[in-house]
């Protein structure tokens, strides 16, 4: 494992009587890909301006390769951010909101010109040095704000929901332009958004964050398919989540039925919430399923079918290859390794890890 | 960006505004204070008094005044505002082209010296024969209100929602009442400023005034020019204070800091970092 | 149902042509003929005449420093207002509540300020500072037009401060720039506009203005814009106050050329 570049130690930051974060710790490490995904609200746009030094915590600190910088201001750290909108400087054409930062630190004009020029061949934008921003579409525009934080050779590069404004087809192409650049790039990045699917795509690392607390730090392969606690789940892709009770290791009761499960050490008859994947559940015939149940919407996605299944008094959502037509009646089935178990939030704190988003 | 330094430019920052205050408040104090003053002349102190607020209105000039002042005020702001928005309803079908040349047109009053705009009608009325007075003066401040009101109200008309008055038409309202219930709605915060905006425009204006009002006619305005010589009488004080205050409060209480109107904390409302 | 809406501006339109452009029409018929009718070209060449030349070269001196103290001063209320958390509240108090106190009171009002035995002289010599002598001298012209224009400058500038996304700033500091580089680098740049309308809106009032010199300047010192009013309301010669109106307006417009040319948005029209 490579080592920690950068850390946090207990960062809380309020506005007026708004806790946004509360006492946050995390590291990032070196050539990771880390996204901070969450809600509107959840604190991963502030926890990215307190490493950009846009923002001074109320408390805790903020280690840089060991060294505090807490207190640095963002012209005298060695990362850059490529921001939400972009935030080009529409009074200079490209080839000098490029050079900007190169020209603020002095370096030759040899120098800055071979830089400008790598750094457009490298995000495909050749030939557009003298254009003005203005001119360019938004995923343009994206790359040019990408390449003018790179051409300063940042340790970490920091992206603050760079794709949001970009349509989605857009949106998939630059997330592999992403991965490939951080690749040949060879540095950090610490990325922020809101979008799920791309937190999945191109992270080594996510953290899953909701009203100032990190819920869940894993591979996007845990995340999805070990989730934490029901809004982890919840989140990160559609799941029936569901009340139910732990009656004893590997038998878990939910909606007037037994299920085995895979899990253990819950105690016995211990309320829990019960999260399957829609892909995860299995329709038979009415008569092999566990319980059974009337399917009330049906739509065609492409890949398969998305079902709405009414049964034991729950909405289920099916993912399906197989149809079966509305007023069908089903059964259910779940693989035991596919039933994850999830403790109720029991603390205050936990709380905050509503189903709402 | 240590708390000591931000703390220390955001001190400087208050100074900076309250030394703006006082600047631009001075003088406003001043006429306040002189309004409570015994002497006549501006010049001495003579003791506390409220005597000019009570001679105030039976000065029948300054009443006078004050009514013609707001009654032209009153009527040019309303006029202005009803030529404008058609206007604007009418702009907004209009060829882009032409629509330019008229809002630059428009924009003529607002970027010439009033001292023009004031001499030019004044010979206009001359040429045409008209009489100097209430007429002239009332047919000038519509001139100078109605870009205001444009203004105003033409960019909330880009902004509005054609497809608002179809979709209204769609479901079968009549022309005239889809247009009350909303189209008319949506230009209100527009129209509403515009208006405000001509008003308060009409009731400071001393220029134009001074060349389209003739003899035997004065704004409050003008009263004050004539008395500059002769020296102001403090019944003009005593009104003008009750005119601030009266805006003063009225004001105040339509800005009533909301307190439980809590800031957005996280992502949008970015701040700038000083360092 | 199209034809019927474009309509409705015709009533503005009939207003526009009988108010705004006869009228201007009328100033360039009068400025150009004589008494008796003949076309001259006496009325503008009469600029160059000692007396009116010298009122022109006073009031472009006058207007420009006050134009300058303006953009001095207001710029940093701008910024500082731009980044301020109630700022509605504030632009109001600034701008428009003093406009409910007569302009020419407010303006008298700096005679009791800066008389020699005035407010600001009493509190100087109470705290044993020099008195100083402004009033009636072409300092208290500029004064005044600072006063009473100051807003007219601050507006425009705060709009185009406002305008300006936070990140864009955010992103010259991240790229290593100082709070002074950012500043000449990015913010004043971006804010050109809003200078160049403040400028004009500044600039055009306090060179026209004959009210602020009447009341601050005593009755000696003469600005173009108290020529051209003799010219109407004692001399009773309006082709010569015409043709100087003329010179005047020919300042205007180079002015409103060179706030069009910087100025794409239009935010000259913000009020």
């Amino acid at each position: 494992m490579s080592k920690k570049l950068i850390e946090l130690n207990n960062i809380s930051k309020s506005y007026g009587s708004n806790m946004v974060l509360d006492e946050l710790n995390l590291y990032i490490r070196e050539n990771e890909f880390l996204t901070l995904l969450g809600p509107s609200g959840c604190g991963k746009t502030t926890t990215l301006r307190i490493i950009g030094g846009f923002e001074t915590p109320d408390d805790g600190n903020v280690l840089f390769d060991g060294k505090d910088i807490t207190s640095l201001p963002p012209n005298k750290r060695q990362l850059n951010t490529v921001f939400q909108k972009y935030a080009l400087f529409t009074h200079m054409n490209i080839e000098d909101n490029i050079a900007f930062g190169l020209k603020i630190k002095g370096k030759t004009d040899k120098y800055i010109k071979d830089k400008i020029e790598y750094a457009l061949r490298l995000v495909n934008l050749e030939g557009f040095a003298k254009r003005m921003p203005d001119s360019l579409s938004g995923g343009q525009q994206q790359r040019v704000a990408i390449a003018r934080a790179i051409v300063n050779e940042p340790k970490v590069l920091l992206l603050d929901e760079p794709l949001g404004a970009l349509d989605l087809k857009l949106r998939q192409d630059m997330q592999y332009e992403l991965i490939r650049l951080k690749e040949e790039l060879g540095i950090t990045f610490v990325y922020v958004t809101h979008d799920q699917e791309e937190a999945l795509t191109m992270s080594d690392t996510i953290v899953v964050m909701n009203q100032g607390y990190i819920q869940q730090i894993g591979s996007p392969e845990d995340i999805y398919n070990e989730p934490e606690n029901a809004f982890v789940a919840d989140f990160i892709g559609d799941s029936n989540i569901i009340d139910g009770i732990m009656l004893q290791d590997e038998l878990v009761m939910f909606l007037g039925a037994k299920f085995a499960c895979v899990d253990t050490g819950f105690g016995t008859n211990k309320p829990v919430d019960v999260v399957i994947r829609p892909e995860d559940v299995i329709l038979t015939p009415p008569e092999r399923g566990i319980i059974n149940g009337v399917v009330t919407h049906l739509i065609f996605k492409g890949v398969h079918y998305e079902m709405e299944v009414k049964a034991g008094g729950f909405e289920w959502l099916v993912h399906s290859t197989t149809m079966f037509p509305v007023g069908a009646e089903v059964g259910i089935q779940v693989d035991p390794f596919n039933i994850q178990i999830m403790n109720k939030p029991a603390s205050e704190d936990e709380e905050a890890v509503s189903l709402e988003e | 960006m240590t708390n000591r330094r931000h703390h220390a430019s955001d001190i400087l920052k208050k100074i900076y505004i309250i030394l703006i205050f006082v600047f631009l408040y001075a003088p406003i104090l001043t006429l306040i204070i002189l309004s409570f003053n015994r002497s006549k002349t501006r010049a001495k102190w003579g003791g506390f008094t409220f005597k000019w607020y009570g001679s105030l209105f039976t000065n029948r000039d300054i009443m006078q005044a004050l009514y013609t002042t707001l009654l032209i005020a009153l009527l040019s702001s309303a006029i202005a505002t009803v030529i404008g928005v058609c206007a604007c309803l009418g702009l907004n079908k209009m060829k882009s082209s032409s629509r330019s040349v008229i809002l630059g047109v428009t924009n003529i009053p607002m970027l010439n010296a009033d001292i023009v705009t004031g001499i030019s009608l004044m010979l206009l009325f001359l040429s045409f024969g008209m009489r100097f007075g209430f007429g002239t003066i009332l047919l000038s401040h519509i001139t100078f209100n109605i870009p205001y009101v444009i203004l105003s109200v033409m960019p909330r008309m880009k902004n509005l929602n054609l497809s608002v008055y179809e979709a209204a038409l769609d479901l079968g309202a009549s022309g005239p009442y889809a247009f009350f219930k909303v189209v008319l709605p949506e230009l209100l915060p527009g129209i509403l400023s515009g208006f405000l905006l001509a008003f308060t425009m009409s009731l400071d204006d001393f220029i134009i005034t001074h060349f389209t009002k003739g003899a035997g006619i004065d704004t409050l305005s003008t009263k004050i020019y004539t008395e500059v010589k002769k020296g102001i009488k403090p019944e003009m004080y005593a009104l003008s204070t009750i005119i601030f205050v009266t805006v003063l409060i009225l004001l105040l209480l339509i800005n009533r800091p909301e307190k439980d109107s809590k800031q957005e904390p996280n992502t949008n409302t970015s701040t700038v970092v000083i360092p | 149902m199209k034809n019927k809406t474009r309509l409705l501006s015709g009533p503005y339109l009939f207003w526009a042509i009988s108010f705004i452009i006869i009228p201007l029409a009328m100033i360039f018929s009068y400025g150009l003929t004589d008494r008796s009718g003949a076309y001259t070209l006496a009325n503008i060449a009469s600029i160059a005449s000692a007396e009116h030349s010298k009122a022109l070269w006073l009031s472009l001196k006058l207007s420009l420093i006050a134009t300058v103290i303006c953009l001095l001063l207001g710029y940093p209320l701008a910024y500082i207002l731009a980044h301020m958390k109630s700022r509605m509240g504030m632009i109001i108090f600034i701008f428009i509540l003093p406009m409910w106190m007569n302009f020419l009171l407010r303006t008298l009002a700096w005679q009791t300020l800066l008389e020699k035995t005035g407010v600001i002289n009493t509190m100087l010599t109470f705290i044993g500072l020099p008195t100083i002598s402004v009033i009636n001298t072409s300092k208290a012209i500029v004064l005044g037009m600072v006063y009473n224009f100051l807003p007219f400058m601050v507006l425009p500038l705060y709009n185009s401060l406002t305008k300006i996304d936070d990140n864009v700033i955010n992103a010259a500091y991240d790229l290593g720039a100082n709070g002074f580089q950012t500043f000449i680098k990015i913010i004043l740049p971006l804010t050109v506009p809003g200078i160049i309308s403040g400028i004009t809106m500044v600039f055009v009032p306090a060179l026209t203005t004959f009210v602020i010199s009447k009341l601050l300047g005593g009755s000696k010192i003469l600005l173009i814009g108290n020529v051209i009013e003799e010219q109407f309301t004692q001399a009773s010669n309006w082709h010569l106050g015409s043709g100087l109106s003329i010179v005047l307006m020919a300042f205007i417009l180079v002015n409103m050329l060179l706030s069009a040319i910087f100025d794409r948005d239009g935010e000259a029209n913000v009020l």
